[in-house]
């Protein structure tokens, strides 16, 4: 069992936990302009490195709001977590463009 | 044939527990490893839901009496009168006797804000859990930590014990409140009881 800190309840089970994969997959800024490839890239195509990772996760059982982090895929340690909307505090692979927060 | 028209329906009600009354009062474990469970039925629920530091979230804090709990744990108010319990940042519950009238008060004091007060007497219900044991019994099935260290007297949290989700809530030392939604309610009773039995027998060495 591993503890995961939520930015709002602190440190909980990872059973109360849900994953969201990959955080700061920016929505397309016009989606009717997309051809089927550049969709389907959208859609369903996500990066899967080795160490740090940026995903989304949600606090399912406790206060029910989603959140950032950054964790190791190696060692799965969470290196850190942030609120939707503020600034990534480590840097990777998959940071958000020009730095955007979403 | 004269019809007959029901007004006071209160008669009819019946609570999520009422089933496990008896259960309940046959589970009880007396003694220094004792630990008991009841429903305490009927309680106002009122869901609130105001982003902090808004209008909204000041006029719902004045208009509760007690406040509005500000962080994870707090609870605003008493559990024996009003008390708020923190489901997340902007999201609270009142719990309150049965019969307190708070409901068009909270609603006039959101007026057209963005918020939302809802009437959610019926969601959940609660279950006491009372006894040296009581915290015993929780930490077979509840991942969180329950040592008074980090949950005192009078903190609540949203949490699990074992598959359901409930709100905790820590109302004296050896107190407990669990509130699941009516639907688990008897999954949970049967739970606690299950897991209250061995407290009858004496520990193992």
């Amino acid at each position: 069992m591993m503890l995961i800190e939520c930015p709002w309840c602190g440190p909980r089970n990872e059973t109360e936990y849900g994953y969201g994969g990959e955080a700061h997959v920016a929505y397309p800024a016009d989606p009717n302009a997309l051809t089927d490839n550049e969709w389907a890239k959208f859609l369903f195509y996500r990066k899967n490195p080795k160490g740090l990772f940026a995903e989304r996760w949600v606090h399912s059982a406790g206060c029910r709001r989603w959140f950032n982090a950054v964790r190791d895929t190696v060692t799965y340690e969470f290196k850190a977590v942030y609120k939707p909307g503020e600034p990534q505090p480590i840097a990777t692979t998959n940071a958000p463009a020009q730095g955007g927060t979403k | 044939m004269a019809e007959q028209v029901l007004t006071d329906i209160s008669a009819l009600r019946t609570s999520p527990l009422a089933h496990m009354a008896s259960a309940f009062q046959q589970g009880a474990v007396a003694g220094k490893r004792g630990v008991s469970a009841r429903e305490l039925a009927f309680t106002t629920q009122l869901g609130l839901r105001a982003e902090p530091g808004s209008e909204a979230h000041a006029a719902l804090a004045a208009a509760t009496g007690v406040g509005l709990p500000a962080s994870v744990g707090e609870v605003a108010g008493n559990a024996e009168g009003t008390a708020v319990l923190w489901n997340g940042p902007d999201e609270f519950l009142v719990v309150a006797p049965e019969g307190t009238e708070l409901l068009d008060d909270l609603v006039a004091a959101l007026g057209q804000s963005a918020g939302q007060v809802l009437d959610l007497s019926a969601n959940r219900t609660i279950i006491e859990l009372s006894g040296p044991s009581a915290r015993l019994v929780l930490e077979k099935g509840c991942p969180a930590d329950l040592h008074p260290r980090s949950f005192g007297a009078g903190t609540a949290i949203t949490t699990v014990l074992g598959p359901v989700p409930v709100l905790l809530w820590k109302t004296a030392e050896d107190t407990f409140r669990l509130l699941p939604r009516a639907s688990f309610a008897d999954y949970t009773a049967r739970w606690l009881l299950d897991a209250m039995t061995e407290f009858a027998s004496p520990e193992v060495d």
